[in-house]
């Protein structure tokens, strides 16, 4: 067969695309003009009329973009990526008792889902005891309800915890769930260095996102160095801290926001952990990041992409770290809560299932995919097998899992990749050059940022400049409740309080004294509080027990109010 | 003229999602309606306590804790017993449609739920004030 001949370029134009904006689209923008004045990304990065070979890293190397599994990883962390392992389907899930949350963690792994998540409830999170007045209306309700080891031991009944990953979305209390994590493997008969899993420990996060913190920020940074440096020497495995963006995003930030705010977060844990005399190769490579996965399509795989090689520079370049794992970025990814509409929730399926391609063409290490009624409830075993369906058809059906990086070279992919990396390091500048994540949380600069642009999207959203389907646009005039109610069962407070009360009677109160003391001892000095955690965990203190013992010591903190 | 509404946004308990609550706070103040915020983490008491001292017309809660009928019940009852005068009780964030007779019952005005554009709120809430 003869060669084919050079491919010629099709119409009369020349190939250079100022000649093609001054001539064919020209001409075809005097038929049709653009439908808007100015494209944008959904963070509102402009997007031009074309991107060609000229516009890819401008000024840079294909050493920049690099190959999969080699620095600066931008292609991803592993040279196979999903050819060898597919994606972690990781739902998180929480509500009631141990037990509530035990059973859905089997259907979930009945169904096929590959790692679990908890979320617990808000008075764990808060570090308050189920009996506790603030504690009682919640019970249960947003999370599984855990006041000491016994509960822990019910929430990981019969599941085997060598084989399973677990993670666990806590923060200001989390010293005390990652102890009792330890203690329960343990019991399970995991070795130490066989001990998997990851526990959220993103406390900066919290002052400027979620707002489930405690303590004043300096100290909650201690407190995540302290198990970072506990989980280094004892279970080096497990991921002690995964960096938040999704709760970032969802707060109303912009990609970019999100990618700054996180990636200044993971520096911040990494360079205090330098400071206390700790090696940067000895905490980085156990951080792992947890990115939220928004609508506009392209932004996010070009976030996650440029995630991992300003995260790699970052570490190489600025702190210094000699072992390429401190380098690699390794992530977990969840389909975007606050776009889930309440209108027609059947469309979020649709959303959800969108919004999970992109994080697997931008190459995520775990996935959650929220459930089509979770603008309403807790979801329903119905809701959330489709959201794991979602997941296995992605994985199973449509050979998105067969090729690494499949947009990698993209003109368009590897230039909004870039410009979110630029725009990024320069916001992580500026809060360097005021002083630190701490100083930008309590004076409100990170804050007031996310309320802006949270503000400009609500306008955009009223104005009609974005659309939702279902909420702005197409509305239907009356929503049916197309999906299963999803109830607590309302003995569940009575029962979680009496369990804790039942321990807190029969437990030999000496020791757990003697405990809590020792921790007081550690946070009023510069001991690591870990190695006491665990010895008040083993004698049954509560978690509101040792949060309050940690109250008394760096008081407790309330951030700037501003919107 | 009537004066300019007094208007109380408060997160009730602990649930730390405020996006909504500082949306709808700004869209009250950009209506030129006095805004208080309370932040975080408010007890029922606080939250009464705030609408009573700051002589508020209106109170927006926004809960996404799933507490939401705990914490309606008791403050729409305490703002019935302790306010001298009628306060506009509406309410925003993740609540099952089948609590929400149940939180009108206890008097609650309106619900509005994820995707209410503000104006319509703030609609809502003007046209309340012209009825008085």
């Amino acid at each position: 067969m003869s060669k084919p001949s050079e491919p010629t370029s099709i119409g009369t134009a020349s190939p250079d695309p100022e000649t093609w904006k001054s001539t064919t689209l020209a001409a075809s923008l005097e038929r049709l003009p653009k439908r808007k004045e100015a494209f944008t990304t959904l963070s509102g990065l402009p997007i031009d009329d074309l991107y060609t070979a000229a516009d890819v890293n401008p000024g840079a190397s294909a050493k920049e973009i690099g190959l999969p599994g080699e620095y600066p990883y931008t292609r991803g962390v592993h040279p196979t990526m999903y050819r060898a392992r597919p994606w972690t389907i990781r739902q998180v899930a929480g509500f009631g008792t141990a037990e509530d949350t035990n059973g859905r963690y089997k259907y979930l792994l009945a169904h096929g889902e590959t790692g679990l998540s908890t979320d617990f409830d808000l008075p764990t999170l808060l570090g308050y005891d189920s009996d506790h007045p603030m504690g009682m209306p919640e019970i249960g309700k947003i999370g599984v309800a855990v006041d000491t080891i016994d509960d822990v031991r019910l929430l990981m009944a019969d599941i085997p915890l060598d084989q399973v990953s677990t993670s666990y979305t806590i923060n200001a209390s989390a010293f005390a769930l990652i102890g009792m994590y330890e203690v329960v493997c343990k019991e399970q008969g995991v070795a130490a260095g066989k001990i998997t899993g990851t526990c959220q420990n993103d406390i900066l996060k919290e002052y400027t996102a979620q707002n489930e913190y405690i303590y004043p920020p300096a100290d909650a940074v201690r407190l995540v160095v302290d198990t970072m440096e506990y989980a280094a020497a004892t279970m080096p495995r497990y991921n002690p801290v995964s960096v938040s963006g999704y709760h970032i995003r969802d707060a109303g930030a912009t990609a970019v926001q999100e990618l700054a705010f996180t990636l200044a977060a993971g520096h911040c844990y990494v360079t205090e952990a330098v400071k206390r005399g700790l090696t940067a190769d000895s905490v980085a490579p156990r951080i792992s990041f947890f990115w939220n996965i928004q609508n506009d399509f392209f932004e996010e795989i070009c976030k996650l992409r440029a995630s991992r090689r300003l995260w790699a520079r970052m570490m190489r370049d600025w702190v210094g770290a000699k072992d390429p794992r401190s380098w690699m970025m390794r992530a977990h990814s969840q389909t975007s809560g606050v776009s889930l509409t309440a209108q027609q929730p059947d469309n979020n399926i649709a959303r959800t299932a969108i919004q999970a391609l992109a994080a697997i063409l931008g190459g995520t290490q775990s996935l959650h995919t929220n459930s089509k009624d979770e603008a309403f409830q807790i979801p329903s075993e119905g809701a959330i097998k489709i959201a794991v369906r979602t997941q296995q058809i992605l994985a199973l059906e449509n050979r998105v899992t067969d090729i690494v990086d499949p947009l990698g070279g993209s003109y368009y992919v590897e230039n909004l990749t870039t410009r979110l990396e630029e725009e990024a390091e320069a916001l992580i500048r500026q809060i360097l050059d005021r002083g630190g994540m701490v100083c930008s949380i309590e004076d409100g600069f990170i804050q007031r940022h996310i309320a802006d642009s949270s503000a400009a999207y609500q306008r955009d959203l009223e104005a009609q400049k974005e659309f939702i389907v279902g909420m702005n646009i197409h509305i239907d005039p009356e929503d049916p409740l197309p999906f299963e109610p999803f109830e607590l069962d309302p003995g569940l407070a009575e029962r979680q309080i009496k369990r804790t009360q039942g321990i807190r009677r029969s437990r030999a109160q000496a020791e757990t004294t003697s405990a809590l003391k020792e921790i007081e001892n550690a946070a009023m000095g510069s001991d690591n509080v870990m190695p006491a955690v665990v010895r008040a965990i083993r004698a049954q203190a509560t978690v509101g027990e040792m949060c309050d013992v940690l109250r008394e010591v760096f008081g407790t903190y309330r951030g700037p109010i501003v919107y | 003229m009537k004066h300019p509404l007094r208007v109380v946004v408060a997160k009730p308990g602990l649930d730390g999602h405020d996006r909504g609550a500082k949306i709808i706070a700004r869209a009250f103040r950009d209506a030129g309606m006095e805004v208080i915020y309370t932040g975080i983490f408010q007890t029922a008491e606080m939250i009464t306590r705030t609408v009573l001292e700051e002589d508020a017309d209106v109170l927006g809660l926004s809960i996404l804790s799933g507490a939401h009928l705990h914490f309606a019940d008791e403050i729409c009852r305490a703002l019935r017993e302790q306010a001298a005068k009628e306060v506009l009780i509406v309410m925003g964030g993740i609540l099952p449609p089948p609590d929400i007779p149940k939180l009108k019952a206890f008097g609650v005005a309106e619900v509005f739920g994820p995707g209410t554009p503000t104006s319509k709120i703030v609609d809502y809430v003007r046209n309340w004030h012209a009825a008085r």
